[in-house]
């Protein structure tokens, strides 16, 4: 009797995940790290608004229980039996996933990765959330844009030998002549451990009596550093800006120890991600260095030498959008 | 009195009727099981029948059955050995290291093997030599040996091996018959006769089902079960080495959290997780259902959350419908 029970289970299970699926349809799998990470719901969100857009699409959102490559293996595995028309993946591993990968393109599936790249023989075209570039030109401006009559400003940032917060920092060092009158006055290591660089943003305070802002390319320092304003009573006096989760800033932003800040957006992500794989398995752009590839909203991309592409400047949050976000990532 | 006496007395020479015991054998409701889902997902998806998508979703089995098949029997004779997935990592980091010494196909498989073997006979030697519980061993064990290979290769990843070396996880002997379902085949037999015709066989319930009175009766029993341990820690080896193939590179993230799915596998096999009792081909159909059920659900984009309810629900549903059963029948009498 439990054993029908079970297969009665098993029926109607099968039955409610069988929706029909109109033949004519073009359907893109959005394979995610791993379901029921707040980050991915949203772009599957995104991904969700770009087939509505399009028509005619549907959006396959998957991934596997942990973050494994061996899961992500069986999905994919899974999908290409489907014969989906496109796949649009955020590796757990850049290397492990290319043989599987290999064999859905062998087989006339459109292959895209996303914000964690795969290998380049893995996928056709790569989307990252951002590049380097604007990021580091984002971070400047969320200070600049608060001092309109110029001013002071440190940077606290994670460790000396962090490659991705230092090319943000040297590339902010590149355009801080299109801020006149904006002066770093320091760069301090907080070595993204919370009371480190509490420690550091309250030395910057005090050695710098003048300042009227903190960059923090960190997620760890940003949070740390509002806290240390909001404790030295200088909300008002310090901004602190730079790289953060709008979970962890919710706060700051509320007291405004933060005015704003900025990170990828994981709704345009997902939703330009889902219009690249589109694009390329309609055949309505190819994927090859050089080549611009429409993303409706979020408007043209230009694929690199290695075929991967940024998709946008690092998306602003402040005490408009906060509240919508802050339940998300 | 004298009536019951003089009426002839008959004496069964087995408990039940052979075909009834046939029915209500572990293996035949198990293949019901299988049997079932294999009609439902082919009803449900169009893409299951197909010879080439049931040859992917052997995949999703057929390295985890080559440990589950030496499991079966460790856990058969009262031990267990969670290490397993570690001993994955550090057999394939091993490779790796290997592989960037210059190493071929031929070697990189031997150094595989080896260092599974390695693993084994140091989780054995803990447990027959002093004595340690296994399941608290093998814990300890599973920490160490993925910690080298996070050691070795931190959040980087070997990669470029061999092309020949992908035939392992990539090859084909024969049409959509892959090599690593060939090896599982094999070793389905070569267990099968391991465990059911032979003495050592006979040792390993003997040891699960009383490991003082074995002894006493003349079994080595430390030297089964450090066997036991060895053909653990080959077979780790082993799916290391088709799992790194299949994969073309290696990370010490590898096989993380195979372990319980191997013993999952082991205990829907009808293996009681206390010792004494299994069967082979029990493990060999609990493979299949496994397999069957992750790829059928996988084709209708169930989520793997519900994919592992189900997996928990199947474990539970079999394992408790005896149960139910023998109390049905007790309270019909």
């Amino acid at each position: 009797m439990n054993f029908t029970k079970l297969m009665t289970s098993v029926a109607v299970a099968a039955g409610l995940f069988a929706g029909p699926a109109a033949a004519d349809d073009m359907r893109i799998a959005l394979v995610v790290k791993a379901l029921g990470i707040g980050f991915f719901e949203a772009a599957a969100e995104g991904a969700e608004e770009a087939a509505k857009e399009i028509g005619g699409v549907e959006i396959i959102y998957t991934g596997p229980t942990d973050t494994t490559a061996e899961g992500q293996i069986e999905v994919i595995n899974s999908l290409i039996a489907q014969k989906v028309d496109a796949i649009a993946v955020s590796a757990n591993d850049t290397d492990a996933l290319v043989p599987t990968l290999k064999k859905a393109m062998q087989r006339g599936i459109t292959v895209v990765s996303w914000d964690s790249g795969v290998a380049e023989d893995g996928r056709q075209a790569h989307l990252n959330p951002s590049s380097n570039a604007l990021i580091g030109n984002m971070i400047i401006k969320l200070a600049a844009d608060h001092l309109p009559d110029g001013g002071e400003v440190a940077v606290l940032s994670a460790t000396t030998t962090s490659t991705n917060q230092n090319i943000w920092i040297d590339e902010m060092s590149k355009v801080m002549g299109n801020y006149g009158g904006i002066e770093v006055v320091s760069t301090v290591y907080g070595d993204d451990l919370a009371d480190k660089s509490y420690r550091e943003a309250t030395g910057l305070m005090q050695s710098h009596p003048e300042l009227d802002a903190i960059i923090a390319p960190t997620s760890v320092g940003i949070v740390a550093a509002a806290q240390a304003v909001a404790d030295a009573g200088k909300i008002g006096q310090v901004n602190v800006t730079g790289l953060g989760l709008p979970s962890e800033m919710a706060g700051a932003i509320e007291s405004g120890a933060s005015k704003s800040f900025a990170i990828w957006n994981p709704i345009d992500l997902g939703y330009s991600a889902t219009m690249l794989a589109h694009q390329l398995a309609t055949e309505a752009a190819t994927a090859e260095p050089g080549a611009e590839i429409s993303i409706g909203r979020m408007g043209t991309i230009t694929l690199d030498d290695t075929n991967a592409a940024a998709m946008a400047d690092p998306f602003v949050y402040d005490a408009s959008n906060i509240d919508d976000f802050k339940e998300i990532f | 009195m004298s009536l019951v006496e003089n009426a002839p007395r008959h004496i069964p020479d087995r408990l039940r009727h052979p075909l009834q015991e046939k029915l209500v054998r572990w293996e035949s409701l198990l293949l019901a099981v299988a049997v079932a889902i294999f009609i439902l997902n082919s009803l449900a998806s169009p893409y299951f029948l197909n010879a080439w998508n049931l040859s992917d979703a052997t995949f999703n089995f057929t390295e985890k059955a080559m440990i589950a098949f030496a499991m079966a029997l460790l856990i058969i004779s009262g031990e267990i050995d969670l290490s397993v997935a570690a001993i994955i990592a550090l057999a394939s980091t091993a490779m790796g290291v290997a592989m960037e010494m210059g190493a071929g196909t031929p070697a990189l498989v031997l150094v595989g093997l080896t260092t599974g073997l390695m693993c084994g006979a140091f989780n054995g030697a803990l447990v027959t030599k002093l004595g340690l519980p296994s399941i608290v061993v093998t814990i300890g064990t599973m920490s160490l040996f993925r910690g080298i290979s996070y050691i070795v290769l931190g959040d980087g990843a070997f990669r470029g091996y061999p092309s020949s070396f992908s035939w392992f996880g990539q090859g084909y002997v024969f049409w959509v018959i892959s090599v690593e379902l060939v090896i599982f085949a094999i070793l389905a037999v070569v267990f099968g006769v391991l465990l059911h015709k032979t003495n050592f066989g006979r040792m390993v319930y003997a040891i699960g089902n009383n490991p003082t009175g074995a002894l006493f009766s003349g079994v080595r029993v430390d030297r089964v079960k450090m066997t036991l341990f060895l053909l653990t820690g080959l077979m780790s080896g082993l799916a290391a080495v088709c799992l790194t193939s299949r994969l073309g590179s290696t990370r010490p993230s590898i096989a993380s959290g195979m372990e319980l799915e191997i013993v999952t596998m082991v205990v829907l096999g009808g293996v009681n997780i206390l010792g004494g009792s299994g069967s082979i081909p029990g493990v060999v159909i609990a493979a299949f259902v496994m397999g069957l059920v992750t790829f059928g659900l996988g084709l209708l984009n169930v989520p793997g959350i519900v994919m592992s309810i189900f997996i928990g629900l199947l474990l539970i549903g079999v394992i408790a419908l005896p149960r139910l059963w023998a109390m049905w029948r007790n309270n019909a009498r």
